[in-house]
């Protein structure tokens, strides 16, 4: 697959400089994820090599904190919501922008990336002032439509990419066919975008579950999210609690994402 | 709940139903900065007092708490009782009409206070100290005044210094020779602050700047610097707890407060007041320091806090021989542009 | 808008004579264009509802501060009369009356405040007035400057007159380091304070270095990923986002503890003997492009990654038996239908990068603060929050007119990106 039929020796040769230098990219990205977790067991409280001793002490204030398995429920609830709401009005809206008959295109693209652009604790302070009018400020549907706001314009931009090679005449094909258009897209566009919605998806959830700064104005104690419990020791000490925390979520998602593929491969088999 | 009935609206019927039911326990929300130090209030203050009262605590952790004050009063939607402030922000919070102006009346005499801790708008907590301090296994002789700052001759090598013109300026010019007690009067001359930013430019090339409290304890861990400056309490804590070879240069200190203010159309106003007269009792004040080393605001609480905490806080006669306490007022004035002109002076 | 974009649609087909034809064509372009409304209307009406009017009101303070106005109508009142410079003895008065007033309703300190933002040091000598003014003795010139010089400085009542305006442009022109003169030009402010130019440079360029720097990185390790077989590609796409459960928090104090002088970073280079010395790079610019660029590039990879994955192999075998040399094939066939890929990657990245601050706080150099910085100590610490969003204002002005340029430039346009 990496190699045309027709490769020459030169060609092999720059297809292995290639694997060289994308290893070392994904070393480069991956490794220092990984930081975290010896540090975890450090029995000293600094994130120092080496370490000063082997210790449970990290976890065991994560696991037995009621505070830290709240927070980090509560951050899976909100991202999940914020992810659904966001991939799929997204992608709706990604899907409406490519069409060139939209009239005021360029104002309506440059709205629906602007909380992108704008910093992100004056969204916090717009958001709360607007939506304590409504009820809205310390609910957990504030902080999803707040979080669902700035994690929409990934979905578009992924979206709207992938629909870039995307061949709209398929979709008028598959009308003539008789497909309903719901059919059509379920069957001839969803297919061809999916790795961009789903980019878009990742990008969505991870925007939520890691913010911080909108969830400290709309969260009370009642909502309270991972990275505020994260944050909430830095002004007296940056706890390795929050590097247990990490390896505990890691470990998590890696168990998750071994299962799914096993899961995958199985159904292929059958 | 709360707001989930406000949203399908059902307050009335909420409110008949509140009326009939038995009184519940009244709830006291606070906002504090978390960690070891909100642990520490609530071993000594929250517990007991809520037990005493009858009531609750609804503990929140923030750190734009001012912020959220300021967005809860101008949207009309105030649920904090109680929030700690920094020294350095309760007089913007006053001066913008957020916190309450406080009663000492309802607290206590404001004379029993140590100078400058009791302020219109913010009751002071504790005292904490900026001090210096190194790991005695890289200097073996260290400092004793924090003006090693800027003896690099002596002392070489990095030193960290916090981010802000808070505090650095002060040390620059007593380290020019200004006498502590005319530190500001000569910062508040065009002519004296570029004496200290002149004075901080000998030894700008030296210095790490740090920007959460967390930071000086972890730069002496990992030997990025060979003294920082910090809060005493970060210090103090890796020694007691975690026997690092740390040592706290005291000479030439800054003391700071930590403050407790009411926000503005505070929901449980009375209760509040409360509070702060019950912590204001020197038996209760310096109760504190059994849980963290920070010491009490009130003069007569010394003799509460046991003495080998004592003698670790900033207020120990053997640390008060020259101290600088931090001027709130000159702050609320030239806070916003030395902030600038500190910038500036950092990019260049 | 839509109409002049010449693309395959029912439009195109021209020129149309037949007159009940015309009209079903004008049919169906409304209906495509009425179901792209409806496309685009639910994200449109929940960011109208969620973020464009919060926003709004928000920076609406840039150019709106009603506090002195409402505080002080009375010198506002009489000012209009006065000549520049220091006014005559009828605005005194009203002015002394106004303080009285806003000392009584305990609005003299939002006074002092806001004038203090305008004329540093300004917020003790209105505290001051409050207390030296007595009810009852109407105030002079005179007896005003005699308590207080300031009173009679033309710089304080220049404030003034730029304060008791509802609607200013002085945040707006502090964001970008100017400043309205006393002759009623504008004019740059004092060399040590102009800043925030300097900021906004800063911050675009970090951005683009990053944005580049991921690109380098990602873009092969996409085309890689994309050109495996399923299975393992998959896995290693589980790989690349790995790092997003891990909080930024988390990541960037990895990067503390790899970066730091006796670091494991610079403890692999004395131990490959790359170098003899240790290297300074926390607190620098270096090393914080380094973490952010490792933060980044996951949103750089994925968008890229999906346009690869999107593309049919047979294009490129088709290219090559065609006779295309595999450069050749790359540039003109590959390229060109990833670039929609490329574009939207690169723009996360480098929009995203704009809004940093605990990275560089905490791995940045002390000339490494970036915009969101600034905006967050206005909003947090200064409550100042006229000036937090002036700065946002210009910050979003800035960006959507680099993206407007980039667009046009680049002709995403025509490449459908959108």
């Amino acid at each position: 697959m990496l190699l045309s039929p027709y490769a020459t020796l030169g060609d092999r040769l720059r297809i292995g400089v290639l694997i060289g230098w994308c290893a070392l990219v994904l070393a480069f990205l991956v490794l220092p994820i990984f930081v975290p977790v010896p540090l975890s067991v450090n029995s000293e409280a600094f994130f120092t090599f080496p370490l000063a001793g082997f210790s449970w002490r990290w976890y065991e204030e994560v696991l037995g904190s009621d505070q830290w398995r709240e927070a980090i429920w509560h951050s899976i609830v909100i991202a999940i919501g914020a992810t659904v709401l966001a991939t799929g009005l997204g992608t709706l809206a990604a899907i409406g922008l490519t069409n060139p008959r939209l009239p005021a295109r360029r104002v309506i693209m440059g709205i629906l990336i602007s909380p992108l652009i704008v910093p992100v604790v004056i969204t916090a302070v717009g958001a709360y002032l607007f939506y304590a009018r409504f009820g809205l400020a310390s609910t957990f549907s504030g902080i999803i439509l707040a979080h669902t706001a700035v994690a929409s314009p990934f979905v578009v931009v992924t979206v709207g990419a992938s629909l870039a090679n995307f061949d709209r005449a398929l979709m008028n094909a598959a009308s003539i066919c008789g497909a309903r258009p719901w059919t059509a897209f379920r069957r001839v566009m969803l297919p061809a975008i999916l790795p961009g919605v789903l980019s878009g998806a990742a990008f969505a959830f991870v925007t939520s579950f890691d913010e911080l700064v909108i969830s400290l104005f709309l969260a009370s104690a009642d909502q309270r999210t991972l990275p505020m419990q994260m944050f909430t020791g830095l002004r007296e000490h940056l706890s390795p609690a929050i590097t247990a925390a990490a390896t505990l979520m890691m470990s998590l998602s890696i168990v998750l994402l071994i299962v799914a593929d096993r899961l995958a491969h199985r159904g292929r088999r059958d | 709940m709360k707001t989930s009935f406000r949203l399908t609206g059902l307050a009335a019927l909420a409110a008949g139903l509140l009326a009939t039911a038995p009184a519940v326990a009244q709830e006291l929300t606070i906002v504090s900065a978390g960690g070891a130090w909100q642990a520490a209030q609530r071993d000594a203050w929250y517990k007991p007092f809520a037990e005493k009262m009858g009531i609750k605590f609804n503990e929140q952790e923030n750190s734009s708490t001012l912020a959220l004050v300021q967005a809860m009063v101008q949207a009309k939607n105030v649920t904090l009782d109680l929030v700690t402030v920094e020294t350095a922000t309760v007089l913007r919070g006053c001066d913008s009409g957020i916190l309450q102006r406080l009663d000492y009346k309802k607290i206590t005499d404001r004379s029993k206070f140590l100078p400058g801790s009791a302020l219109d708008c913010g009751m002071g907590l504790d005292v904490y100290g900026d001090v210096l301090a190194y790991d005695t296994t890289v200097l073996a002789n260290g400092p004793t005044s924090l003006l090693a700052l800027f003896d690099t001759k002596t002392w070489p090598g990095k030193r960290g210094m916090r981010k802000v013109p808070q505090g650095n300026l002060e040390w620059a010019l007593m380290a020019d020779g200004v006498p502590i007690d005319q530190v500001y009067k000569v910062l508040a001359t065009p002519q004296g602050v570029d004496r200290a930013f002149a004075k901080l430019d000998t030894i700008k090339n030296d210095i790490v700047w740090w920007q959460a409290g967390a930071q000086p304890p972890q730069f002496l861990a990992s030997k990025e610097v060979v003294m920082t400056t910090a809060y005493n309490g970060r210090i103090q804590n890796p020694i007691d707890q975690e026997k690092k070879p740390f040592k706290i240069a005291w000479e030439n200190q800054i003391i700071e407060y930590d403050m407790i203010a009411i926000p503005k159309d505070a929901p449980h106003l009375d209760l509040a007041y409360k509070y702060l007269a019950y912590i204001a009792q020197p038996e209760i004040n310096g109760k504190l320091g059994s849980f963290i080393p920070y010491g009490p605001v009130v003069k007569d609480a010394a003799k509460f806090v046991p003495p080998e905490t004592l003698a670790k806080l900033p207020t120990a006669p053997e640390h008060m021989k020259s101290v600088l306490v931090a001027d709130v007022e000159f702050w609320g004035d030239h806070g916003e542009d030395l902030t600038k002109r500190f910038n500036a002076w950092l990019a260049k | 808008m839509g109409r002049s974009v010449a693309l395959p649609g029912a439009a195109s087909v021209a020129p149309v004579t037949d007159p009940t034809l015309a009209a079903a064509v004008h049919r169906a372009a409304r209906g495509q264009r009425l179901t792209a409304l409806l496309l685009v209307g639910p994200l449109l009406l929940l960011l109208l509802f969620s973020f464009c009017f919060p926003i709004a009101s928000l920076l609406g303070r840039a150019i709106y501060d009603p506090t002195m106005a409402d505080s002080l109508p009375r010198t506002a009142a009489a000012l209009q009369a006065a000549p520049d410079g220091v006014p005559p003895d009828p605005v005194f008065a009203a002015l002394a009356e106004d303080l009285l007033a806003a000392k009584q309703d305990n609005s003299l300190y939002a006074v002092a405040k806001t004038l203090n933002s305008l004329l540093p040091a300004a917020r003790s000598h209105v505290l001051r007035a409050g207390r030296f003014l007595q009810p009852g003795q109407p105030a002079t010139r005179e007896s005003m400057t005699g308590a207080d010089p300031f009173w009679g400085e033309p710089d304080t009542w220049f404030a003034i007159r730029h304060g008791v305006q509802r609607f200013t442009t002085t945040y707006l022109l502090a964001a970008i380091d100017l400043r309205w003169l006393p002759d009623g030009g504008i004019g740059q402010v004092p060399e040590g304070e102009a800043i925030y130019r300097a900021v906004f440079v800063r911050t675009f360029l970090v951005a683009a270095a990053v944005t580049i720097a991921t690109l380098i990185l990602g873009f092969p390790l996409a085309w890689m990923l994309a050109n495996l077989p399923n299975r393992l590609s998959g896995r290693l796409i589980m790989l690349v986002l790995l790092p997003f459960w891990t909080s930024i928090l988390v990541r960037t104090a990895a990067w503390t503890v790899l970066l730091q002088k006796y670091g494991l970073l610079n403890d692999l280079l004395l131990w490959l003997h790359v170098s003899s010395d240790r290297f300074d790079l926390m607190y620098t610019r270096t090393g914080m492009i380094i973490a952010m660029t490792h933060i980044q590039l996951p949103f750089t990879l994925l968008p890229i990654y999906s346009a690869m994955r999107t593309l049919q192999p047979s294009q490129m075998r088709a290219a090559y038996s065609l006779g295309a040399r595999p450069f050749t094939a790359f540039r003109r066939v590959y390229l060109p239908q990833v670039m929609p890929g490329v574009a939207a990657g690169a723009l996360l990245t480098f929009i995203l990068c704009l809004g940093y601050f605990i990275t560089p706080a905490l791995v940045g150099g002390p000339a490494d603060q970036l915009i969101s910085n600034f905006i967050s100590n206005y909003i947090n610490v200064e409550l100042n929050w006229q000036m937090a969003a002036a700065l946002s204002f210009i910050l979003l002005a800035l960006t959507l007119a680099l993206y407007g340029l980039f667009t046009k430039l680049l002709g995403v346009d025509r490449l459908k990106l959108v």
